[in-house]
């Protein structure tokens, strides 16, 4: 089977836009990332499309109808949090099937501000259970996932605290941020509180924005010309929440995520040592400490520990969101995935400016989507 | 909202695996596995654990548990009065479900992981569009707490 490179990626700097549409947004980081390659709509044999608000609505084809009608196959993903991740699986799948040489992958999403979860009720019959039966927000999800921590390692609210100070830092660095602003620890802790421990500045922002990638062939790469700023797709993993005991009662992020990045690593014939840098799923802060360990940065355990000793933060052994995260650069749903390939693709090609890791070879990007889904992918240059 | 006249005079179930019977307590149902021996809630098409058809049988559960997590949410949907505790409560015997817990301040100094809790059952607070009331669960601290 052949390898898989990424091409060409870019993505829009994340930002409110009432006053556009989703095709609208999606088309311009699918021209953004065919420039940066210097192809066009016309060279790519398939379209997938990530987006999970408007998953019925045929998104995919409604950005073909802003860029170049060409008829080509499109796919449209929703998969949660993974929904930019699994179009972006769903193309590579597709290249090593030998299906086609060169496809475009897109995520896009507009979301507005607000609480995500906990939703129903307005029935007929029954009534809402948010707030009767426990939260299912999602701030409260992963309140809970970070007590979990707590209550196994002895977590502490400053710990989780530290990793909003660290992304919201890094996103200082950069210009495609929906926010730039550094966080002192102590205005992290005493901002409102949303659910324990997470207050408003340890909880992602909700933002519209696109992202897109061009996944080509070895053969089509070198053919084209392409492999100078190709980066390869060292591996591709998802997974789907494997049954554990609290599942009943909270959605699983850290078992589903384990999985996937054992199935990753073994792709990639890597260990977590290799790793030069990461962007993880820090939809909350909460979620960033108990991904250390489910990626095998740490042991168990070692997670708080890994926040103190600054090894995370830029410049340190193993740099996380240097990006600034979802907690800063923002969280479009069926964008993030694609996004986190552009990030760790920006530094493998050596074109990451101010926040450059130094002499980054092999990046990991991980999301996971509630219900659950979590893809994981390695990438290397080349 | 007022009751309509195809409002119940009974209370419904919250949730489906609250089973109030005519002369009796409620309580909750869980399905328990014959085969791996685990504990859900509401019916499935075989054993989300072990993948066994056919193994899952009804069962009544504990009304006794331990809290195994918990959070304090203090910013909700408008109309959800805050602060509440979210918890998390291992039931005695199998089974693990999420609910209010009450009786208790809201203060994260105050919740303990693995206290005693009990289960009981106290109407929703909250109606449907046809007027009927609910029953729903409610974890209290095993020592009564303060009502």
């Amino acid at each position: 089977m052949t390898d898989v490179y990424v091409v060409g990626t870019d993505m829009i700097k994340f930002g409110r836009f009432p006053e556009r549409t989703v095709d609208d947004l999606g088309a311009e980081a699918a021209l953004l990332a065919l420039g940066d390659c210097g192809l066009t709509i016309a060279d790519m044999q398939a379209v997938f499309c990530g987006n999970l608000f408007q998953a019925s609505a045929g998104v995919g084809q409604r950005i073909l109808k802003q860029i170049g009608q060409t008829g080509v196959p499109v796919v449209n993903t929703a998969n949660a949090c993974a929904t930019g991740a699994t179009a972006f699986r769903e193309g590579w799948t597709a290249i090593k099937a030998g299906l086609y040489d060169m496809v475009l992958c897109v995520g896009v999403e507009q979301i507005g501000k607000g609480l995500l979860g906990g939703g129903g009720g307005g029935k007929d019959d029954g009534i809402p259970t948010e707030g009767l039966l426990g939260s299912g927000t999602m701030p409260s999800v992963f309140a809970h996932v970070g007590l979990e921590h707590s209550r196994k390692y002895g977590t502490t609210f400053e710990q989780f605290a530290k990793v909003s100070v660290k992304n919201h830092h890094h996103s200082t660095l950069n210009p495609k941020a929906m926010y730039r602003v550094e966080t002192p620890l102590d205005e992290v802790m005493g901002a409102e509180m949303i659910s324990y421990p997470n207050t408003k500045l340890m909880c992602s922002v909700n933002v519209d924005g696109s992202a897109a990638a061009v996944l080509c062939s070895e053969k089509k790469a070198k053919e084209l010309g392409l492999m100078g700023r190709a980066v390869r797709v060292r591996a591709s993993a998802l997974a789907s929440d494997p049954w554990s005991k609290h599942n009943l009662a909270a959605m699983d992020f850290n078992a589903v995520t384990r999985l996937a990045a054992k199935s990753a690593y073994e792709m990639a014939g890597l260990g977590p040592d290799d790793i030069d840098l990461i962007e993880l799923h820090d939809c909350f802060a909460t979620a960033e400490i108990v991904h250390y360990e489910n990626l095998g940065l740490c042991k168990d355990g070692e997670a708080g520990r890994l926040i103190d000793s600054g090894e995370t933060a830029l410049g340190g052994r193993v740099p996380v969101n240097v990006s600034g995260g979802l907690l800063s650069k923002g969280h479009p749903l069926g964008a993030t995935g694609i996004a986190n390939i552009y990030e760790i693709t920006t530094h493998l090609r050596g074109e990451a400016g101010e926040r450059q890791v130094q002499d980054a070879r092999i990046g990991l990007t991980h999301v996971v989507g509630a219900g659950s889904a979590c893809a994981v992918h390695v990438l290397e240059k080349v | 909202m007022s009751a309509s006249p195809t409002a119940s005079a009974l209370p419904k179930p919250a949730v489906p695996f609250i089973k109030i019977p005519e002369n009796g307590e409620p309580y909750l149902e869980g399905q328990r596995c014959s085969a791996c021996k685990e504990v859900f809630f509401e019916t499935r098409r075989a054993c989300p654990k072990c993948t066994k058809i056919g193994t899952l049988k009804a069962e009544r559960l504990s009304n006794t548990g331990k809290l195994y997590n918990f959070t304090v949410v203090h910013r909700n949907f408008p109309g959800v009065k805050v602060p509440f505790i979210s918890a998390i409560v291992d039931l005695d015997g199998g089974g693990s479900l999420k609910g209010n817990l009450v009786d208790i301040e809201p203060d994260i100094a105050k919740l303990k992981f693995d206290m005693p809790v009990k289960v009981v059952f106290r109407d929703a607070g909250r109606i449907d569009k046809a007027g009927n009331k609910y029953l729903a669960y409610f974890f209290i601290p095993a020592d009564g707490g303060n009502p």
